[in-house]
Formats: C-alpha cells, sequence, structure tokens
C-alpha cells in the first residue's frame, strides 16, 4: 500500500511474426515477463541487465510507450493503463524520461529554447516562458548563452545535460534515466552523474536508473533489480547487493566486471567463470532461463522456473537453491 | 506547487533586454556562417547569380527589352530572318521580330509555371508524405502511398500530354496537367524521410510530453526537411519550366503571339540549320534556367545538409 | 624489454585533408610492441586509436588522410614504404585484426562455412593446394581452437543465426588462423555483454598467450585494459600521454589526464564519481598549441601552452609526456580530481 510506482506481474510480449503455413501460430517474444518490484519515493531503483534483458521494455512501459500484455502498474496507488490508451496530461507530467542517445533525442532543427518550450507550454499556465526557460537552463548550470545554440553546437555531455533539463521542464516526481551516460566517454558522464544526484537532492525527485554499467550503479542507486532474458533474478539494498550477491547469475556479473583498483578486486565475489550463450529471447529454454549457464544447476531447474523467495530486508531472490533451504 | 521555479530565486542572471540581444545576434551568426559556407563554392554561386538575373529580366522585362513591342502581334518583314547583328543582338524570326526581347518576355511564362506548379505541388506533395510517413504502417500510410504510385506509374509526360490536350491548350491549363503528374515525388521523398524520423527519440519524446499531431508534424518532423525540400525545389524549377517549354514546343503551353521558350524552338526548327538562330538562343535560354536553377539546388544541399553537422 | 620490437611506430603524423584545412590527428606517436606482448591502447572516443591502427594496416582513407612523417617498422621493414603484394604478405599472416562489431565484421549473405574456407585456402599455408574435404576439415579445427561447440554444424550457418559471443569467436578463428604475430583487437568487447565479453577476452587472452602472439587491444575501458594487458599506452588527442608496465600505471598514474581518467572511473566499491575532467577535448582542425591538454589541465603552467611535451621517462620503464616531471625525477605528483560523493 502507498508504494510510489509498483510493477505487479508486469508482462511485455512483442509477436515478431508467424510460423507455420495453415496453422499460423504468432511467434512471440517475452520482453518483459513477469516483472514486479516497488520503487520508494525518492529513491534511486537500479534496474541492471544485458542488452535484451527487457529492461528498456520496462521503462518504455512505464512511461507509456507501450501497452502491457498483462499485470500492471500502480503509481501512488493508480492504475498508469487504467482509463483507456492515452494517458492524462496530468500523468505525463508525472513522470519522465531521458533517453540514452543524445544524438537522437533533441531535435537537430530546434534551438534550446525551442525544445525546453515545448513541455512548459504543454504542462504549466506560466506566461513567461522564456523566464522559465532561462530558469531550466540555470537549473542545470547551462549559461543563457544556450537559449539560442543547436544541438550539433554541443558536445554529447551537454546534450544530454539539456535533455535532463527538458526532462524536468514538466516537475516530474519520477524520472526514468534510460542509460543516460552509457553513450558518453567517461571523463563526462561524472558530470551528468552529479547533476543527477544533485538534482535528485534539491527537487525530491525518484529516478528509475536503468545501465548495464555495475560499477556506476553501486555509486548511485539505494535498491538494485537484476534482469535476464526479461526476468528480475534479484533484488536488494544496494550495499547488500554488492557484499552479498545470492543468485548465481549476479555472482557471474559481478565477478566479470573488469575494474581498475586492487580494492575493487577484492571487493568483487568469488570468479564464477562464466560459460555458455546468452539463449535467444525468441526461445527462452524451459525452467530457470539461466540453468545452461549457472554453474550450480541441479536436476529441477531445467523443468520448473523458480519463484522469487524472500531472504529479508528486501533482498528477494529467484533461485531453486532459496527455495530448498526455506 | 512548482518545485522548479520556487527552487531558485526570482531574479534571472540574465535581462529580457539580454536575451533579445542574444536572440538577434545569434541569429545574425547563424545567417553569417551560412552565408560564408555558401558563398566558398563557386559553383553555387554561380547559379545564385544565374537565378538572379533571369529573376531581374524576367520581373522587368519591359524596360531591359530593346524591343518590348516585339513581344506581342507585332510585323516587320522588312527585317524578317535577319542574321544576329549590333541590332538584334539574337537575331530576328520569320516576321522580323527580335528573338532576345522575345526570349526575355518568354522567361515570364517559364518563371510564373515554375512558381504555380511548385506552389501548389509542394505543400500537398509534403502534407500527404508527411501524413504517410508518421502514421507508417496503418491505413492512411496505404491509402495515401498506393495512390501516389498509381501517379507515379503513368509516364509523366504522356499524362501531362492527356491532360492538356483534353483541355484547351493554354498556359493555365498546361500548369495544371504538369502539377498533376508533380506532386506523387514530393509525397515519396517526405515519406521516406520521415517515416525514418519518426523513430528518433525527440519525436517520442514531444508524443510522452502528449503534444498535438499537428505540432510534431509541422514543427518536429517537417522543420528537418527543408533541406531536401529547398533542394528538390529548385533542382524541380528547373525540370518544371523544361517540362512547360516540352508541352509549349508541341503547341500545349503558352499560344501565339505570346512568347514561349518552347514554342521558339518549335517555329525556329522549321529553319534549321540556316536560321540556326532561331532554335539556338531560346534553347540556349532554356539549358540556362534549367542548369541555374540546378547548381543552386546543389548549393542549398551542401549548405542545409552540413548545417546539421 | 629486450630484442627487437615487432612493431615499432616511430613519431607518426597523420592529417586528414578536409574541406576548409587539415585535420592534424595525429601528432607524433610512439608505439613499440615485442615479440608475444600483450599490449593496451587506451583513449576516449577520438583520442586517434582507430586512426594509428588504420595507418599500421595501411588502410587509411588515402587521399583524404595523409601520412606527413614518421615510419612504421614490422619486423624490421617500413610499412609505409611497402608495396601492395608486400602488404598482402603482412595483413593476414603478419597482422590480423578483430573489429568491434563482429556483426559488420562476418558478411551476412555468406554461411559461417563459406567465409571460414575463404579464410582457410587464402590466407593459412598452402591453403589453396588443399580438397573441398580438407578446407572443411581445417575449418573445423580452426573453430573448435575457438571453443565453439558443434563446429561442424555452425559451418551451415548463417551469421544472423548466431549469438554476438559466438560470432566475436568466429572472428577470432579467422584473424588467427594464419598464425599472425600481431593481432589488433579494436575493442572487442564492448558491443558484448559483461559475462560474454569476459569469455570472449579470456579466449582471446589463452590462445595468445598459447601461441605467442603479440596483441594490441584497443579499448576506452581501463579495467579491460588492466585485466588483459602487460603495457598500457595512454593516448589523448593525437598523442601518447603516458607508457607504463600494466601494474606500475595502476598503482601510480604520472599524466594528470591518466589521473583524471581514473579518478572518473566508477568504482566497485562506491564512494561516489568524480566530476570527470572539464571540457572536452580539442578539435583537430585548430589544436591547442603546445600540451594538446593544456586547456583542460588543472596543472597547467606557462610552458605547457607554448611547447609540446615529449614522452620521456619518469620512472623506469615509465614514460610520461608532461613538463611537471623533469627526466629522472620520479617525484610523484598528484593531481586532485574533485570526488563528489553520490547515492
Amino acid at each position: 500500500m502507498g508504494a510510489f510506482l509498483e510493477a505487479i506481474d508486469l508482462k511485455k510480449y512483442f509477436v515478431i511474426g508467424h510460423e507455420g503455413t495453415v496453422h499460423r501460430t504468432p511467434v512471440t517474444v517475452k520482453a518483459v515477463d513477469g516483472v514486479s518490484f516497488t520503487l520508494q519515493q525518492g529513491e534511486t531503483f537500479g534496474l541492471v541487465g544485458e542488452s535484451g534483458s527487457g529492461k528498456s521494455t520496462i521503462a518504455y512501459t512505464i512511461i507509456g510507450m507501450y501497452q502491457p500484455t498483462a499485470g500492471s502498474l500502480l503509481f501512488h496507488d493508480l492504475d498508469l493503463f487504467g482509463k483507456g490508451k492515452t494517458r492524462p496530461l496530468a500523468l505525463r507530467k508525472q513522470i519522465q524520461i531521458v533517453f540514452q542517445d543524445p544524438g537522437s533525442s533533441l531535435n537537430p532543427r530546434q534551438t534550446i529554447r525551442q525544445i525546453l518550450e515545448l513541455p512548459l507550454r504543454l504542462h504549466r499556465s506560466s506566461s513567461d516562458l522564456l523566464t522559465e526557460v532561462v530558469r531550466l537552463l540555470e537549473l542545470v548550470d547551462l549559461p543563457p548563452a544556450y537559449l539560442y545554440k543547436y544541438p550539433y553546437m554541443l558536445s554529447g555531455g551537454e546534450k544530454q545535460i539539456v535533455a535532463i533539463a527538458r526532462a524536468l521542464a514538466t516537475s516530474p516526481s519520477l524520472i526514468i534515466l534510460d542509460e543516460p551516460t552509457s553513450a558518453l566517454d567517461v571523463s563526462v558522464q561524472g558530470k551528468i552523474i552529479n547533476l543527477l544526484l544533485r538534482l535528485q537532492r534539491e527537487l525530491d525527485l525518484s529516478y528509475l536508473f536503468i545501465t548495464h554499467d555495475l560499477s556506476l550503479m553501486r555509486n548511485v542507486a539505494s535498491r538494485v533489480a537484476i534482469m535476464y532474458l526479461g526476468k528480475v533474478c534479484e533484488i536488494a539494498e544496494m550495499s547488500e547487493f554488492f557484499t552479498h550477491p545470492q543468485h548465481p547469475y549476479t555472482q557471474m556479473l559481478l565477478s566479470s566486471i573488469p575494474v581498475v583498483t586492487e580494492e575493487e578486486e577484492r571487493a568483487k565475489p568469488v570468479k564464477v567463470i562464466s560459460t555458455g550463450e546468452i539463449p535467444s529471447p525468441v526461445n527462452v529454454p524451459p525452467g530457470c532461463s539461466f540453468h545452461m549457464r549457472c554453474p550450480r544447476a541441479m536436476e529441477i531447474c531445467q523443468r520448473v522456473d523458480p519463484a522469487m523467495v524472500s531472504l529479508g530486508e528486501g533482498h528477494t531472490v529467484r533461485c531453486h537453491l532459496f527455495e530448498q533451504s526455506q | 506547487m512548482n518545485k522548479v521555479a520556487t527552487n531558485k530565486q526570482n531574479t534571472l542572471a540574465i535581462s529580457p533586454e539580454e536575451i533579445r540581444k542574444l536572440a538577434i545576434s545569434s541569429r545574425i551568426d547563424m545567417v553569417r556562417r551560412g552565408w560564408y559556407k555558401f558563398s566558398r563554392n563557386t559553383l553555387s554561386m554561380v547559379g545564385l547569380g544565374t537565378v538572379l538575373l533571369i529573376v531581374f529580366l524576367a520581373v522587368f522585362a519591359p524596360w531591359v527589352a530593346p524591343y518590348p513591342a516585339h513581344a506581342g502581334p507585332f510585323t516587320d518583314f522588312a527585317h524578317a530572318g535577319e542574321a544576329p547583328s549590333s541590332a538584334h543582338l539574337f537575331g530576328t524570326d520569320m516576321i522580323g521580330r527580335d528573338i532576345l526581347s522575345r526570349v526575355i518576355f518568354a522567361l515570364r511564362p517559364a518563371l510564373i509555371m515554375g512558381v504555380v506548379v511548385l506552389g501548389l505541388v509542394v505543400p500537398l506533395g509534403v502534407f500527404l508524405g508527411l501524413v504517410a510517413g508518421y502514421a507508417h504502417g496503418t491505413w492512411p500510410d496505404t491509402v495515401i502511398m498506393r495512390i501516389t504510385d498509381i501517379f507515379i506509374a503513368v509516364p509523366a509526360l504522356v499524362l501531362a500530354l492527356a491532360i492538356a490536350s483534353v483541355l484547351e491548350p493554354n498556359l493555365t491549363n498546361s500548369m495544371i496537367a504538369v502539377s498533376v503528374m508533380w506532386w506523387p515525388w514530393y509525397t515519396r521523398l517526405v515519406y521516406s524521410l520521415s517515416s525514418s524520423l519518426r523513430n528518433e527519440d525527440f519525436v517520442r519524446s514531444a508524443e510522452l510530453m502528449g503534444a498535438s499531431n499537428f505540432h510534431i508534424l509541422f514543427r518536429e518532423i517537417l522543420p528537418n526537411f527543408w533541406g531536401p525540400i529547398f533542394t528538390k525545389m529548385s533542382i524541380d524549377m528547373g525540370f518544371v519550366i523544361l517540362l512547360g517549354a516540352s508541352l509549349s514546343f508541341v503547341g500545349l503551353g503558352e499560344q501565339p503571339p505570346k512568347p514561349g521558350l518552347g514554342t521558339m524552338v518549335a517555329e525556329g526548327a522549321d529553319h534549321l540549320p540556316d536560321q540556326w538562330w532561331m532554335v539556338v538562343f531560346p534553347a540556349l535560354a532554356i539549358v540556362i534556367v534549367v542548369l541555374g536553377f540546378n547548381l543552386l539546388g546543389d548549393g542549398l544541399h551542401d549548405l542545409l545538409s552540413e548545417e546539421k553537422g | 624489454m629486450s630484442g627487437h620490437p615487432l612493431l615499432e611506430i616511430k613519431d607518426l603524423y597523420v592529417q586528414f585533408n578536409v574541406y576548409g584545412g587539415a585535420l592534424k590527428v595525429l601528432d607524433g606517436v610512439n608505439i613499440e610492441v615485442h615479440p608475444g606482448e600483450k599490449v593496451g591502447l587506451v583513449g576516449e572516443t577520438g583520442a586517434g586509436k582507430t586512426t594509428t591502427m588504420k595507418a599500421v594496416l595501411h588502410v587509411l582513407p588515402e587521399p583524404a588522410a595523409q601520412i606527413t612523417g614518421g615510419e612504421i617498422l614490422f619486423d624490421g621493414q617500413d610499412i609505409l614504404k611497402m608495396v601492395p603484394s608486400q602488404l598482402k604478405q603482412i595483413r593476414g599472416k603478419g597482422i590480423a585484426m578483430i573489429f568491434q562489431d563482429p556483426t559488420l565484421a562476418l558478411n551476412p549473405v555468406f554461411t559461417v562455412g563459406e567465409q571460414m574456407s575463404a579464410v582457410v585456402q587464402y590466407s593459412m599455408e598452402a591453403g589453396r593446394n588443399l580438397t573441398k574435404r580438407e578446407v572443411r576439415e581445417r575449418s573445423i579445427t580452426t573453430l573448435k581452437e575457438v571453443s565453439l561447440a558443434d563446429p561442424e554444424r555452425l559451418l551451415g550457418n548463417y551469421p544472423i543465426q548466431l549469438s554476438g559471443g559466438m560470432r566475436q569467436r568466429i572472428c577470432i578463428a579467422m584473424a588467427l588462423a594464419a598464425r599472425p604475430k600481431l593481432l589488433i583487437a579494436d575493442e572487442p568487447g564492448t558491443s558484448l555483454d559483461v559475462t560474454i565479453q569476459d569469455q570472449v577476452l579470456r579466449l582471446l587472452d589463452e590462445l595468445v598467450e598459447k601461441r605467442n602472439t603479440a596483441i594490441i587491444l584497443i579499448t576506452h575501458s581501463l579495467g579491460v585494459v588492466r585485466e588483459r594487458t602487460d603495457r598500457v599506452y595512454v593516448m589523448y588527442a593525437g598523442n601518447i600521454v603516458e607508457n607504463a608496465p600494466t601494474t606500475q600505471l595502476y598503482s601510480r598514474s604520472f599524466h594528470p589526464y591518466t589521473q583524471g581518467l581514473m579518478a572518473a572511473v566508477p568504482k566497485l566499491t562506491g564512494g561516489g564519481v568524480s566530476d570527470g575532467i572539464p571540457g572536452r577535448m580539442p578539435a583537430y582542425l585548430n589544436p591547442p598549441q603546445g600540451c594538446r591538454f593544456s586547456p583542460r589541465c588543472p596543472r597547467v603552467m606557462e610552458i605547457c601552452r607554448g611547447e609540446k611535451p615529449m614522452l620521456r621517462e619518469a620512472s623506469p620503464g615509465h614514460q610520461v609526456a608532461c613538463f611537471l616531471y623533469p627526466r629522472g625525477n620520479e617525484l610523484e605528483i598528484n593531481t586532485k580530481w574533485n570526488v563528489s560523493s553520490g547515492g
């Protein structure tokens, strides 16, 4: 009750074609297959997964680009997909997104002023849009000289800052950050991340932070969910997640990260040698989707898909190893 | 209620006056930079110069042409069929009219043809292309694009000839004929551009913000195509004039005694090769007009495509 | 290192002639690779890593690209002075390359078998005299060497039917089929998932070690370089700014840029993210005078703006191009990069 954002058994399937000549059966990709999580107000909830794990599909479903196949998404106990297909403006205003590719997210034919004016015009009653735009620029530490610049005059990092300013323009309470720095070099990434953290403090924002970079996640998130082939494997508080990872996939992932210092090397879990290929999302194996790569796979893992098991203190894991010990 | 607005103090680091100055100076800067880039390409400048000259001649024809009266039903058999001389730089035709004057006056219907045809064709074609491209994969896409395909499938000149011959042969009807067969190319162009652009994040972003379809089509998507559209328009200007000349060559354009570039070539063709000037100069005029608009189009293309950086 | 280097890039200058001037991309690059050595070349987007390697393979887009100075010695011979037939000998058998995106490196309209047999026939020893059956057998053994399961079936597959990791393994198999002395790997794991990247890099590591192949690993990831190389070259804006044995560089780096980069990498141990390095890499049309890092350097001095620092030894085997370090001075200067704590 009273969760800020809650996903309950969320499913999103895509039909990518048809099979058979007489009886045509649709071929579906289960991009998101029964995902549940809650996001608390003011926190940064990290969603980690490899490409194709379904993390972006979750983001796009929350923002309203996709209609879920099943399950529900509650925002302040209100079903985001309750009232028909079009989301009311008041709700759009609350949830914003920053896309991954700064090159594609700003219209190359508009000035920064025009880009920032659109959300203001749609969501604010203010008569002085220009002042509001200048304020937005100040908020993200860009000088007013940027008002009449075009995106091509900006560096990748600056473009992403403008995209953040645009997301802020509607005064949202939740911002989805879809790999906001993965297209940027590491030397400019920090500036964006620290800006986001400052804005979160100042404006009491909640973030759904999507990334494949666990080292980055360690420094920004308060809780982390790890995804593999459309399902969540493990959810935990950030420090718990990195000190006591439980799911064999999480352990493999954490121990595979290349790091730059000895301390980090020591902080990694015992090396779990990565083996096998990631199955195609069209052809997910039966049972636990990770069993073919899992060093601790048991007979049951090939047949039965494990359910989420709580290990206490908000730490849940989806693995047969823990079902038995209960 | 308004977190962002109340977050900072109400004083801005910049005054409205300064903002206005900034807007003006950055606009001037843009224009200056664009002109610098354009002006460094000699061929584009030649194109621009030619087009400006053509427009000037057409507009001020009565004052520029040496014998303005020769543009109408004028006869002077004493000077009929004269070769180029200092009195008649381009020579005279079979009834003694100054060919230079007639060529200058013939630029008028040619330009009117280009401007009117493009003025009709571009808004229609672009609008349909935008709608079909943005609605990619749904019924408006199918309907618009299949109709477009049908028009494209019929050979252009044949269609224009058919229409122009059914209707009364004059400039207006030849413009209608050319327009009918020209718009699908703009639909095609804009369709292919917009059906790929609709997946860009900035379009998605505007959709998610709740912007109207009108805003998305005309404020977000369309401005990205000004480059290719202007380029095509400039190049097409030459070709529309050429097609107009072709129609008037077979007698379906501007009617005598008014001068038309195609008509003049057609009339002069009977007197080749002896009185070559009757064909060569009007034909040369057509070539220069087409070439001028083409070079300008290339220049615009370079200018507008590089601007994206 | 003792003995002659396998590859020696000496004072390489490359510029791209474009409308409006010349982009002076490589500004005196020096790299040495010894037989069997694992060398890392790190730098951010646009630092000139790929241009350097294209120059080595002699595949720069000429005439726009122009090598304006320097030499590239491979086994003592200057690659830049070679005629096409000599270059053909070098490519594949001397130097092979694998790319970031295995999808683009494989032709989508041919099966793996067809592409493998081309490699077997044209770049392996006496490949042209093999029968069809022998070619197939060699293809299978080559695929087995990169631990691909069921190679017989793979030969009939098209690249699109395989996962990214498998494709990259096939690229590795093809690159190593002719037993090159040097392998250039351009971001070999970047487009792959972390766990798969780990597999691919580990495989690459094992193979080059077993065969004593030298490798140049081009990457923007400082972590990958730390785990997989013996020596690191750090590149910034067309210059090598630092060059050291890997363990030494990661325990104490000298150049302010390297230090800034190290500080900017988010750590798995937490503690917040550094603000990074202010500004951006300069444009190559009018690069800054003197040290190209000087406009962004927090420790910039008068001399840096006027004179270009040369690579010199700051401690044994550890070279740095920075005026903070006079020759032989072992003093370590730590640039303070602002780290604000997060979360």
